[in-house]
């Protein structure tokens, strides 16, 4: 059964194996990779199960069940940990806590405990094409304002200023524009954006969204580089996964920037995280289970850098490996690796619960999408987020 | 005894997969409810009515019965007259019936995902170059963001169309196998009597005869529109979550029960046996009135 669903280790399914999960990456060659670390473990069999298809769901409800994996990855949230769904994994770093870059580290944390080994970096930024801006004689934005005047300039000639997503910008955006007035989602257990200045950073969303430079309902969502490469735009909100396909269509043609800052409270920022390799506290084979997340995430850092950079584009989470990637060393990833390490903040921070995402993102869309007052939207948010917040610290 | 072996031999695999995925999930969801059941299925803190009293005081979940409305009120009536409309003309024409009663059926065989993904990203994107946009290029407007703009809400065009499309064939064929039990001498005598063939032998003859057939329509209609998701999460859900317009009640749920960042079946439940009272309310007021 196991072998049906999984990948043949070659030891067959014997009951003996542990089982990991992984979700199915869109790289080629990530599949056969995994497989490759798990089989040269040499202390366990490991079965390798590869997901396609919604994985989150997937992997929630057979974490209910005691037929999930052993091993798993997965983004860390705070209600697995309170539910005892998965067990720390503080004693498996060791020495190598301090190499793992901090604020990606602080996505896998809970009350102090750390739940999930780091695997790969995934970050957003801003593309943008240096010949339009040339053409239209306009500089990177280093501010948010900059950042709506450029676009608004951009946009000519059937191109658009920007592209930030099917949903007007209040998706991907609303993060970085808390963060570009120096707020948050939630910061020290208390609601991070409870502030006057909050609904003027979203109002800048608003603005952007009215200004008729965005571009909007497009094939392919913000994830996929395709409206920038293919010229419907002059600037586009994606991910550092794009560099390769951006770098094939346009050379080099395109910078990179962070999200600038809106006050000097404020700082530029690019949303991070990681999928870290966790232990399912269901597993009866726990401390084997956490051996080989140590052998696989901490001890064969050959397998991470392969893991990281020989097949899709992710940062190494540890400092010591993305400073001697070659791949990381010139034009946009480079940048990407600096934006990361001076500008990093967690696009989905463990406490950030649905409840709270769902009201914040509600709100968030009613200011830009119908011009809510977004004082009054934001405010009646915080009060949620404020239940929520009780309810998990109390 | 033979008999009741080849009973059983036939119902049994039936009434146990419906026992197993209908019933016990039903009961047990039931169960939840009543529990503060975070990320388990086997909750232990017993909260009493509280889910419940959260739910009716939730504001996204009562206006997502809000949009339940208004988008039952555009695609009950419409379709009903529509189906209705199509099944008289296909049944009256005496060349090719069977064709146009395949093609008007054919969409109903589509699936609903592969439906909304024609409709978001071919016919109605937001690029100058997708179908919809194109047409109105001809006349020299603007590209509409269909999906995206709030104001006016051109994504219930959309919505409304691609369940049009999705649905019309079905009710036709109900109707025409409706229309076709209708005793002819019906008509006969009505003409003789000096009946128009018109509007008359319809206001009198036709829809009376079709009132069952009618009152199954239109339950199964708003059935239907109450159980929406499959076409409003792959128009306009995207990997943010959905946004909070046009959001039936069945979506609101699958995001309080199953979203990512914590599984909420306490709330869940409670909310889906809600909505289960309000479809059964409502069908049996809708069933007695039309009846009457």
């Amino acid at each position: 059964m196991l072998a049906a669903c999984g990948s043949n280790t070659g030891r067959g399914g014997n009951g003996q194996a542990l089982r990991q999960w992984y979700h199915a990456y869109g790289e080629p060659g990530v599949q056969q990779a995994v497989e490759r670390y798990a089989k040269s473990y040499p202390k366990t069999p490991v079965d390798v199960q590869w997901n396609p298809g919604d994985y989150d769901s997937k992997l929630a409800t057979s974490l209910l069940s005691d037929g999930g994996p052993d091993v798993f990855e997965s983004t860390l949230q705070i209600s697995s940990v309170r539910s005892g769904q998965v067990v720390p994994l503080d004693d498996v770093f060791g020495d190598a806590r301090s190499d793992f870059s901090e604020p990606i580290l602080a996505t896998h944390t809970v009350d102090g405990k750390v739940y999930g080994v780091p695997q790969a970096v995934d970050m957003q930024m801003l593309f943008y094409r240096k010949s339009m801006f040339a053409q239209a004689g306009v500089q990177p934005p280093s501010t948010v304002d900059e950042l709506i005047d450029a676009a608004r300039r951009l946009t000519r000639d059937g191109v658009k200023g920007l592209f930030a997503g099917n949903d007007g910008g209040g998706g991907v955006l609303a993060g970085p524009a808390l963060w570009s007035a120096g707020l948050d989602y939630v910061r020290d257990h208390q609601v991070g954006f409870d502030d006057p200045v909050a609904a003027q950073a979203i109002g800048k969303l608003r603005e952007l969204y009215t200004s008729d430079s965005l571009l909007l309902g497009a094939v392919k969502d913000w994830a996929e580089p395709d409206a920038f490469t293919q010229g419907l735009v002059a600037m586009q909100w994606t991910g550092l996964w794009a560099v390769p396909a951006v770098q094939k269509a346009l050379g080099d043609d395109f910078g990179v920037l962070p999200f600038p800052k809106l006050t000097s409270a404020g700082s530029p920022s690019v949303p991070v995280g990681a999928f870290g390799a966790m232990v399912n506290a269901k597993s009866k084979r726990i401390d084997e289970a956490k051996e080989f997340v140590r052998w696989l995430w901490i001890e064969r850092t050959d397998y991470q850098e392969d893991f990281n950079l020989g097949y899709g584009f992710h940062i190494p989470p540890r400092k010591s490996i993305s400073a001697k990637a070659s791949k990381l060393t010139s034009g946009a990833a480079a940048d990407a690796v600096k934006f990361v390490r001076d500008n990093a903040k967690a696009s989905n921070p463990p406490d950030w619960t649905s409840v709270m995402r769902t009201a914040f993102n509600d709100a968030v869309s009613r200011v830009v999408r119908d011009g809510a007052r977004a004082d009054e939207e934001l405010r009646g948010a915080a009060a949620k987020v404020r239940d929520e917040l009780k309810r998990l610290y109390g | 005894m033979r008999n009741g072996r080849a009973f059983w031999l036939f119902v049994g695999p039936f009434a146990i997969g419906l026992l197993v995925f209908v019933y016990v999930p039903i009961v047990w969801s039931l169960l939840l409810s009543f529990f503060d059941a975070r990320n388990t299925v086997t909750p232990t803190s017993f909260v009493g009515l509280r889910n419940y009293a959260d739910m009716l005081t939730d504001k996204p979940f009562l206006s997502s019965l809000g949009t339940f409305s208004v988008f039952a009120a555009f695609i009950v009536p419409l379709t009903f007259v529509l189906a209705l409309a199509l099944a008289l003309l296909v049944n009256q024409i005496s060349f090719m019936q069977a064709f146009f009663r395949s093609v008007f059926f054919l969409p109903t065989a589509c699936s609903y995902v592969v439906a909304s993904l024609v409709w978001k990203l071919s016919i109605f994107n937001g690029v100058r170059f997708g179908l919809a946009n194109t047409v109105l290029a001809w006349f020299g407007a603007e590209p509409i963001a269909w999906t995206v703009s709030t104001s006016p809400p051109w994504y219930w065009l959309v919505l409304v169309t691609l369940r049009l499309w999705l649905q019309l064939g079905f009710y036709m064929i109900l109707f025409i196998a409706g229309l076709q039990r209708i005793p002819h001498h019906l008509y006969e005598a009505a003409w003789i009597d000096g009946a128009s063939r018109g509007w008359q032998t319809l206001r009198h003859i036709t829809l009376p005869q079709l009132q069952t057939t009618s009152v199954a329509v239109v339950l199964l209609l708003l059935v239907a529109a109450y159980q929406a998701f499959d076409e409003f999460y792959n128009v306009l859900g995207t990997d943010r979550g959905y946004p909070p317009f046009a959001r039936p009640p069945l979506i609101y749920l699958y995001y309080t029960a199953l979203g990512s960042g914590g599984q909420d079946f306490g709330h869940g439940s409670a909310g889906a046996v809600i909505l289960t009272l309000l479809i059964a309310g409502v069908t049996l007021l809708q069933g007695r009135v039309i009846t009457r």
